[in-house]
Formats: C-alpha cells, sequence, structure tokens
C-alpha cells in the first residue's frame, strides 16, 4: 500500500474498501471577509451533532450557543438516508439553516479564589429532545448549565376586563397602573392575602356565574424560539471542567476536570457524586491529570477517561461507588530509547470518543489519532499519523505553547472513518478499514483543496522529500500543502464534528463554521 | 357594552393577569382558579376556561405546575362528576411536558380525578386518554401514561384489559430507559389492580423482563416492586417468582442494585415469609454485610436491627452477630457510624444474656471509635440498652468516651454531645452525674464558640427540669452566679441568658432570693450591651415574681436603665417598662 502515487498531490487511489470519499465544500457561517479581524469571542470553542443530526450547536469564547438546524431532511426524511448509506448519491446533502442563539454563560469572578471565570464554552452536549422542545448541556471552566430551547407563542391580548371596567379610553394606562400596584402589593407580602379573604368571604357569586367577565384572548398566533436555563450545576469542580458526557440512561450524566470526574441526575443540581478522584494527597507527587472523559453511547455504567499520560481507563460504575481503580488500562508502551523531552508532553490525549457501536475508542494525542478496542487492552487496532511532519519541529512549537494545543477527534456515525484538525485550518479524514490507506487532508474553507495522500499514516515513510517541495509550492498556494505542513501555528482547527449518520463534517475555523460532505 | 360591577375588580383583574406578563401575577391567577369558576359559573367554566387553560400549555413550569395542582381538585367547579371529562383535557396535555415535576402533578391529579369518575366515563374519556398518552410520540407522554394505568384498569371491559395489559406490557420494553423506569415504578400499583390469573402470567413476565434490563436504573426499581409484587402474590407464587429475582438481586454486578436489596432486604421477608427468609434471605442479608462497596455495607447495616426483629434471636445470634462483630471495625468510618446508629436495639432482640456476651464488647469497641459520629450514635441511643442490661456495665467506658467528645476540637461534635447530656443524666442517675458531668457542664459555658455556650446555657435549664429546684440550687445555681465576674462580657452574657432560662424553672422564690439580686447588679455593667440584656432578663421575670417584686426592685433598676446613654439600653428598658404596665393593665 505504501507504493501508491507517492506524490501528494496525486488525487486517484486504487480503489480499497470503502470506496474513498470525494469530499465537497457544503456551507460556511460567520465567513470573514478579507482583512476582518477575528474578535476574540467570536471564535468557536465546541461543536456537536444532536443524535438525530438534524441539529447543530456551536459555542464560543463569549459565552454563546448558536444552534442549527437542518433543513433537507424533512422533505426526504428516512428513506432518502437509508439510500446515502448504500453509497447512493444524488447530489443532495445535509444542509443547515441558523436557528437561534443565546448567551450561556457571563464572565463570573470567583471572589473566594481571586479568580476571572472565561466565559467560554469548553463543551456542549445535546440531552433527549421532549415535546418538540430541544435540551442541551453547556458548560464553561466551572459552571454547567441545562438548556431548554423552545417555540413559544407570542403574546397579543386583547379583550381585558380592565378595559371594559376603565373604559376604553385609558385602558392600557389603567392596567398597567393596576399590575404595578400589584406588584408592589406582592413585595409587601401583604397584597394578595388581603384580596384572597376579600375575594372569598365578601362575594358570593350567583349560580350561572357573571356574564360580564371574560377571559383574556391570545390573538397573535406568532411564535419565536426561546432559550431558557432550566437548570444550573455548580460549585462542584474546583480546577477546569473539560468534558461532560450523557449516559444512555437518559437521567444522569458525567462532568470531568482535571482532578475528578463527578456524575450528576440531570434533574437534581444541588448535589453530584465524585466517582473518579486522582488528586493526590500532596498535589506535590501529582504527575497525571485527566483530559477528557466520556460515557459508553450504551452501557450506562462504563465510562472512559483519557489522562496527560496517554493513557485511556475504561472504569465500570457497577464495581464500586468511588471508581479509583480502572477496570481497563490503554496505553501504548514507548518505543525504548526514543525518550526525549517532549515524549510525555505530545503523549498527552486531548480528546476520545467512542464510535457509536461502543465498541471503539478514538483518541487524540499531539502527534496521531489512535483507535482502540474496548476488547484489546495491548494497544491501538490502528495508528494514524497526523503531525509526525512536526516532529523536527517540537522544540519550536514548545516555545510558542502550540505543543499544548488540545485537538479534537470524530468518528464518522458508521465507524469507518475518522477525522481530526491540525494547523493551517487543515483537517484530515482517515479510513479504518483494513488495508484502508484513505488519508484525505482538507482545508477548512470554500475550497478545500482536496488531496490524497497516500501513506502518511505509516511512521516508517520518510517526508523529507515532500516537506521540501512543500515548502516551495507554499508560495503558489498559500496555506494549503499535500500533507498538511504547512507552519502556520496560530490558525488551527481544533473542533469538529461528524455528523451521525452521513458523511458530513463541520468543522471551526476562528470564527467561522465550514461544513462539508461527501 | 356593560361594566363590570365595582366588588368584581379584582376578579376581573385576577381574570386578565391569567396572561400577564409578570410570571408572579400569572402565578397568583392560577392559584385562585377556582375564584375565576366560581365567577364564571359552571357552564362558562366548562366551555370557556377549562379550554382557554389547555391552550396555555407553554407557560413557565412554575405555573404550570400550579395549574396541574388547582385542576386536581376542579371537579366541584365544572359541575360535579357527571362532567370531569372536561377536565381530562388540560391534564392531557401538561401529562406531555418536559418537566418531571409537572407531569407527575398532573398525573396525580388525573388520578384523583379518574377515581371519582363515573365507571362510563372512565371507559368513554379516561381510557382513551391512557391509550392516547401511552402510544405517544415523545417519551414524556408514555412516562405519564405508566402512572395511570391503575386507575383505568379496573372499570375497563375485558377487551379493553387485555389490551390495557398489552400496553404495558409494551412500555415495560420502551426504547427509552425513562418510559422503563416510570413502568417499574408503578408497577406494583397497576399489579394490585390486576386479577390474579393474569397477575402470575402478565405481570410477572413484565416483571421478570424489567429485572433483566440492561440499564442498572431500571433493574433498581424492580428490586422495589418486588415488595410490592410479593405482597399480592400467594406465599407459594412469592417463593417460586419472587425469591429467586430477590437472591440474584443480591448479588447483582451493580453496587447500586446490591444497595437497593440490602435498603429493601427488610420489605421482602416480610413478603416471602420467615421460612425462606431463613434459608434464603438470611444468606443473602449476610453476604450484603461483607459486601465489597462500602456504601453496600452502610445500608445493610443500618438495617441489622429492624431485620433482627423479625428473626429468631437463635438465628440472629448465629448468623448475624458474627458480621455485625467485623462491622463494628470496618474499614469505612461510615459502615461503623451506621451500625452505631442501630446497634443499641439489637440488646432487647437479643436479651440480657446475649447482649452482655456479645454486644457489650461491641458497644465497648464502638464507644472507643475514632471518629466522634461512631460514639455520638452510641451515645445516642443509650437507654435502650439501658432497659436491657443496667448503664452500670457501660458507666466505666461511658465516661473517658463523654470526656473526650465534650473536649473535641469540633464545636458541632461538642454541641451534639451536650445535646444528649440530659439523655445521659436520666440515664445515669444523680449520683454519676454530680461526680463526672457537673464541671463538663459548667465548663461548656465558657466555650469559645456561641452556639455551645448556648446551648450549654440550655443544658442547664434541662438538667433542671430532670432533677429539680433543689438539687440545682446546690450543683447549678452557685456555680452559674459565681460566672457573673468573668472578666469577659461574652461570658457574662451567657450567664444572663442561663439565668433566664432557669428561673422559670426555679420558681418565684428562688428566683427573687438568688437570680434577681445578681440581675439587678448587673444594671451596673460598664458594657451596654450587657445592660441591654439584662432589660430583656428582667423583662422576662416580670411573669416569675410577685407584683410587689416587681415594683421594688425591677422597675427601679428599669427606669435607671431607661435614662442610660446608650440607646439601645434605653430602648429595651422602656420596652421591658411598657410590659409592666401592660400587665398590670390586664391584672
Amino acid at each position: 500500500m505504501d507504493g501508491g502515487g507517492g506524490g501528494g498531490e496525486v488525487a486517484s487511489a486504487e480503489a480499497g474498501p470503502p470506496a474513498l470519499l470525494d469530499w465537497k465544500f457544503s456551507q460556511v457561517f460567520g465567513e470573514r471577509t478579507a482583512g476582518e479581524e477575528v474578535q476574540e469571542v467570536d471564535i468557536i470553542s465546541a461543536i456537536e451533532f444532536d443524535k438525530s443530526g438534524d441539529h447543530l450547536a456551536t459555542g464560543d469564547r463569549g459565552g454563546r450557543v448558536v444552534l442549527f438546524e437542518r433543513t433537507d431532511s424533512k422533505e426526504h426524511g428516512r428513506n432518502r438516508r437509508d439510500l446515502e448509506r448504500m453509497d447512493y448519491s444524488d447530489g443532495r446533502h445535509p444542509e443547515f439553516r441558523y436557528k437561534t442563539e443565546f448567551q450561556s454563560h457571563e464572565p463570573e469572578f470567583d471572589y473566594l479564589k481571586s479568580l476571572e471565570i472565561e466565559e467560554k464554552i469548553n463543551k456542549i452536549r445535546w440531552c433527549q429532545a421532549a415535546n418538540g422542545a430541544l435540551f442541551l448541556l453547556s458548560t464553561n471552566d466551572k459552571t454547567i448549565k441545562f438548556w431548554k430551547v423552545q417555540e413559544k407563542k407570542v403574546k397579543k391580548l386583547s379583550d381585558m376586563n380592565a378595559d371594559t371596567f376603565k373604559g376604553a379610553g385609558n385602558s392600557s394606562v389603567a392596567s398597567s397602573s393596576i399590575s404595578s400596584g400589584l406588584k408592589q402589593g406582592l413585595a409587601n407580602g401583604s397584597y394578595t392575602d388581603r384580596s384572597n379573604n376579600s375575594l372569598s368571604n365578601a362575594l358570593s357569586f350567583p349560580p350561572g356565574g357573571i356574564p360580564s367577565l371574560r377571559l383574556p384572548v391570545v390573538t397573535s398566533s406568532e411564535t419565536n424560539l426561546v432559550a431558557r436555563c432550566r437548570r444550573v450545576y455548580a460549585h462542584a469542580h474546583d480546577y477546569h471542567i473539560n468534558s461532560i458526557s450523557n449516559n444512555s440512561d437518559g437521567e444522569t450524566f458525567i462532568s470531568a476536570d482535571d482532578l475528578r470526574v463527578n456524575l450528576w441526575n440531570l434533574e437534581i443540581c444541588n448535589q453530584s457524586f465524585n466517582i473518579v478522584d486522582v488528586k493526590p494527597t500532596n498535589m506535590e507527587d501529582l504527575t497525571e491529570v485527566i483530559t477528557s472523559a466520556e460515557f459508553h453511547p450504551t452501557h450506562c455504567n462504563m465510562l472512559a477517561y483519557s489522562s496527560s499520560k496517554g493513557s485511556i481507563r475504561l472504569i465500570d460504575l457497577r464495581q464500586s461507588a468511588l471508581c479509583d481503580s480502572h477496570s481497563k488500562l490503554f496505553e501504548e508502551q514507548e518505543a525504548p530509547g526514543s525518550r526525549s523531552f517532549f515524549t510525555e508532553i505530545i503523549a498527552s490525549i486531548s480528546d476520545i470518543k467512542f464510535a457509536r457501536d461502543g465498541r471503539y475508542i478514538l483518541s487524540r494525542d499531539y502527534m496521531t489519532l489512535k483507535l482502540w478496542d474496548i476488547n484489546m487492552d495491548s494497544g491501538p487496532v490502528s495508528t494514524f499519523q497526523v503531525h509526525e511532519h512536526l516532529r523536527p519541529k517540537l522544540c519550536d512549537l514548545y516555545e510558542n505553547d502550540s505543543i499544548f494545543d488540545k485537538f479534537e477527534c470524530c468518528l464518522s456515525g458508521d465507524g469507518q472513518r475518522v477525522a481530526t484538525g491540525s494547523y493551517s485550518n487543515l483537517f484530515r479524514v482517515f479510513g479504518r478499514g483494513p488495508g484502508s490507506t484513505e488519508a484525505t487532508t482538507l482545508e477548512a474553507s470554500k475550497n478545500p483543496m482536496r488531496r490524497q495522500v497516500q501513506a502518511p499514516s505509516r511512521p516508517s515513510r520518510s517526508l523529507g522529500s515532500s516537506i521540501t517541495r512543500v515548502v516551495r509550492r507554499g508560495a503558489e498556494s498559500p496555506g494549503v500543502d499535500a500533507n498538511g505542513n504547512s507552519f502556520d501555528f496560530t490558525t488551527k482547527l481544533l473542533h469538529l464534528a461528524w455528523h451521525p449518520s452521513e458523511n458530513s463534517i463541520a468543522c471551526a475555523a476562528a470564527n467561522s463554521l465550514y461544513m462539508y460532505y461527501a | 357594552m356593560s361594566m363590570v360591577d365595582e366588588p368584581l375588580y379584582p376578579i376581573a383583574v385576577l381574570i386578565d393577569e391569567l396572561k400577564n406578563e409578570d410570571i408572579q401575577l400569572r402565578l397568583n391567577s392560577i392559584r385562585r382558579l377556582s375564584t375565576i369558576a366560581r365567577a364564571l359559573g359552571e357552564e362558562r367554566t366548562r366551555k370557556e376556561l377549562i379550554p382557554f387553560l389547555s391552550e396555555n400549555n407553554d407557560d413557565d413550569d412554575e405555573v404550570l405546575l400550579a395549574m396541574a395542582e388547582e385542576l386536581g381538585v376542579f371537579i366541584p367547579y365544572v359541575g360535579g362528576e357527571e362532567h370531569a371529562n372536561v377536565l381530562l383535557t388540560p391534564l392531557e396535555t401538561l401529562c406531555t411536558v418536559e418537566e418531571t415535576c409537572v407531569r407527575d402533578k398532573a398525573v396525580e391529579s388525573l388520578c384523583r380525578i379518574g377515581s371519582q369518575m363515573r365507571e362510563s366515563d372512565l371507559v368513554d374519556s379516561f381510557i382513551p386518554l391512557v391509550k392516547r398518552l401511552a402510544a405517544g410520540e415523545w417519551f414524556t407522554a408514555r412516562v405519564s401514561a405508566c402512572g395511570l394505568f391503575h386507575i383505568a384498569y379496573p372499570s375497563a371491559p375485558d377487551m379493553l384489559k387485555t389490551e390495557l395489559r398489552s400496553m404495558y406490557s409494551q412500555l415495560c420494553q420502551d426504547d427509552m430507559p425513562m418510559v422503563r423506569r416510570a413502568a417499574a415504578t408503578n408497577l406494583g400499583k397497576f399489579a394490585a389492580t390486576v386479577e390474579a390469573a393474569h397477575l402470575k402470567t402478565d405481570i410477572m413476565s413484565m416483571f421478570e423482563d424489567l429485572t433483566q434490563d440492561d440499564q442498572d436504573s431500571v433493574r433498581l426499581l424492580a428490586v422495589e416492586s418486588c415488595a410490592a409484587l410479593g405482597k399480592l402474590l400467594e406465599p407459594q407464587d412469592c417463593v417460586a417468582h419472587i425469591l429467586p429475582v430477590i437472591v440474584n438481586f443480591s448479588q447483582d454486578k451493580s453496587w447500586r442494585v446490591r444497595y437497593m436489596v440490602a435498603n429493601q432486604l427488610y420489605e421482602l421477608c416480610e413478603a416471602v415469609g420467615p421460612e425462606p427468609t431463613r434459608t434464603d434471605l438470611v444468606p443473602a442479608y449476610v453476604r450484603l454485610l461483607r459486601d465489597n462497596e462500602a456504601e453496600v455495607r452502610i445500608a445493610a447495616a443500618g438495617k441489622v436491627t429492624k431485620f433482627c426483629r423479625i428473626l429468631d434471636p437463635e438465628l440472629a445470634i448465629q448468623h448475624i452477630l458474627p458480621c455485625v462483630k467485623e462491622l463494628s471495625s470496618d474499614s469505612s468510618q461510615h459502615v461503623r457510624s451506621a451500625l452505631a446508629s442501630v446497634i443499641m436495639g439489637m440488646a432487647p432482640v437479643l436479651g440480657k444474656d446475649a447482649t452482655i456476651e456479645q454486644l457489650l464488647p461491641i458497644f465497648l469497641s464502638l464507644l472507643k471509635d475514632e471518629f466522634p459520629d461512631v460514639r455520638l450514635n452510641i451515645i445516642s441511643k443509650l437507654d435502650q440498652v439501658n432497659q436491657v442490661i443496667g448503664i452500670d456495665l457501660l458507666s466505666q467506658s461511658l465516661l473517658p468516651a463523654i470526656v473526650e467528645l465534650a473536649e473535641d476540637r469540633h464545636w458541632r461534635v461538642r454541641l451534639a454531645i451536650i445535646e444528649y447530656i440530659p439523655l445521659l443524666a436520666s440515664q445515669l442517675g444523680v449520683g454519676f452525674f454530680d461526680d463526672k458531668l457537673g464541671a463538663l457542664c459548667m465548663q461548656w459555658l465558657q466555650d469559645k464558640v456561641y452556639s455551645i455556650r448556648e446551648a450549654a446555657a440550655n443544658n442547664l435549664k434541662r438538667l433542671a427540669e430532670e432533677f429539680g429546684p433543689e438539687w440545682a440550687m446546690q450543683h447549678i445555681v452557685p456555680q452559674v452566679l459565681d460566672m457573673v465576674t468573668n472578666p469577659h462580657y461574652l461570658y457574662r452574657m451567657t450567664v444572663l441568658q442561663a439565668i433566664s432560662l432557669l428561673a422559670p424553672v426555679m420558681g418565684s422564690d428562688i428566683t427573687c432570693s438568688k437570680l434577681l439580686p445578681v440581675i439587678v447588679n448587673a444594671t451596673k455593667d460598664r458594657v451596654p450591651n450587657i445592660k441591654f440584656n439584662v432589660a430583656k432578663v428582667l423583662q422576662s421575670m416580670i411573669p416569675i415574681v410577685d407584683q410587689s417584686v416587681v415594683e421594688k426592685t425591677i422597675r427601679p433598676s428599669l427606669v435607671e436603665l431607661s435614662e442610660d446613654p446608650d440607646v439601645d439600653v434605653r430602648f429595651f428598658a422602656n420596652q421591658a417598662l411598657q410590659s409592666i404596665d401592660n400587665v398590670m393593665m390586664s391584672s
């Protein structure tokens, strides 16, 4: 398989199973015009599709959550989706439109610790929709919020009793003054009681009722979307929350910070249970932190968390209340002699995701994507090189802190492909099937300039020659290159998500949301 | 245009505010829904108000909750039982909302209404409603449906009954775990209405499905229905169908399920009867007492007394007691604490000899536990043991435990032991108390923490009540009065508090002769805080002492205080003077 075209720009490849995907640009939201400066608060910091794939949510550093809804699925429904799964493409692909947005988190100040708490949204997770309302959890560093987004009728009232009473002329004045009077009464806490007494005691109603009283009539049929914060889960994390994840039981979720994982019930926001605690008694002994955690998609008792040392632990909630001992540990033994100053830094896992069937876990560290079979703890089943070309540059990357960038990863709904982001607004898609050499690099732009790269997933391959060529070519096509090894470390594509049922990827380049399909 | 009459105006406003912008006003109106209904009359309530409310389903949850509650008692306002069915429509909508508490309340109200409806109406409108909800598109509707079957089922004709049973069975296998949980929760209630023949077949097969559910949370709730179902079945069926499930659950992989069993086992024993309890459940319980997970042991340990009560003492000694011994030195303090809170209750169950022989060493070791909670729990239940073996056997170990707790560095621990002092005093008797504990009670009056000083003052009052004024005159009053010269004003304040609490118990004579002079002296204190508290104490003494004493002693002191430079002192002195006048007027 190494023998393919070799050259980075060769687009055609042998049709290994499954067929290579031909990625196309679909949509962009919040595209930057030339020369426009990106506002810090507009930078997207979280992307998440809901379970059906009909909705997409993004969070940004300004604490806002923006929702998009699919526009093409309603007419075609399931049938079309089945067709597409059979690799039949009729040119339609998921299209989304802006639905609504709301301010989820505000900047806060913790007076006890003299700490500013950023409003940046770290993670968004969708919950079970009910009754036409959408539910989602969003979190910043400290506080998780449960949001309900629902259409509400716009109230336009007519036929008020008070109008009749006061006469038509000054009706609005009258009613408003009444209500403000009532409010004052309520504030004093005495008004209501008095009125209640006088109402029930002083008045006796005729058996047929009083015909002059009327119920208010709501005339407007307009609706608008309203987001309401239903619950706030706060004060449970001493460190920064890096992940939240829903349980398949539909009633609980976890939140993970650097040292602890807490279990919550969605309905109860004033108590949570600590289920993992890796904090050593003496903080000087700290060698490892939790970087990401996720529940198994179907087994309610299983969850996985990753660490800064490059290991993934699978824990079974059934075993005990405090799951400090893992039931399975996945880590790759480092090759002897390869140890360097950077070994531990680049081994840190920035993100883990379960495949939808729950059998595989995808993890992303600085250099690679790894796919693990939860039944095999001796090593990953596949390793995909993402940043191997950066190995000579680790020193620079360390100095400008880029080495600590936390790239996310995602799997396609069928589990056949994996994707992750890189620098220069590039992201890469790999086929994971046996014998698949699929490794596509795309740029998050309207013209992704798709390139097929045959073999960068094999570390043995020397990249020296192509790097020099790339540097030369760089002038002709700025920022893009066959192996994704441009050196623009300021434009990094950290966040991306794969549509749950179709080959469609949403990814964030600074403040813009790009969508691609194949 | 007809004008609303003046007295009706409040009602007019109330109706308008059903749609006010301000949620408080809407809530207020909904809470007064019955008034609105009476004003509109029964017919218009049915034809206008109820449809109006039915459309009001996108309001805030607080308003919806209030509405669901009000509608549950609305039958009189719509014209009685024969019109009850009009209430179903708004409640059906409320059964589908996302907020659990609103749904629960709507289901509760529907059950209340359904149980008053005429049989024909139930068949015509209630059962179709249950069926609609059970087939609802959203899981919220299906969750609510589960709670309504037990009302719908009894009055359904046979055909419908079959249908309802199969619908419930569907709900037990729903895709959504929330629905299965609701089905598991309500299974017992539903089963109680099902005929015995179907109970053994249909219901038991649903039960079996639930007990094997993938989701721990569903199996948890299935444990709860074990007891309920067990009570419905014939004993032999219960042993055949429920017992194996319980035994299985007690060895479930999930500690949460085992925890649930540990909590429920007592009820389960009652359901299966004594013989299977002896053969199957005692071993299961013993396993739970030795479970790997501390949470399970906590739950099991907390039930140990209850469990022993339904057992033969022989069995308890033979099987349970060895476990109790192990638990008393469990590695988890919470397990020991749970055990300590109930273990004293085992004494009456086991009888004197077994208690002395077996339990006493455990009591003693728990009294020496390193965690104060454990010791406190033992001390708090001392009376139960005292009845069986007397206190003497314990007293030697008790004293060091009490003293240590009394000097614990956590004030909450000190507070807890103070609360138990009167109990201890009554159990230990005057002699023991005088020798050992009297000094402690005085020491607490000078604690650094206000809550402790306050509790200490209150404790003195309770002791005086327990042992009588004469004893108090000897053992409390002199010591308290001595402290009134303490250089720290906060401690002097505690003394004032203690005196004002003791005065009613000591009676008029002692108050006049001993307490009052001290208080009068304290009016000369240099700290205003003391002085206005003196005014308060004097006020509290007015009803206790004689009228002449009030005039001769209390009033002059108060008059003096009412001319104090400090405004607060003047205020409280004047307040006290006023109350003297009030007493005089009323007498």
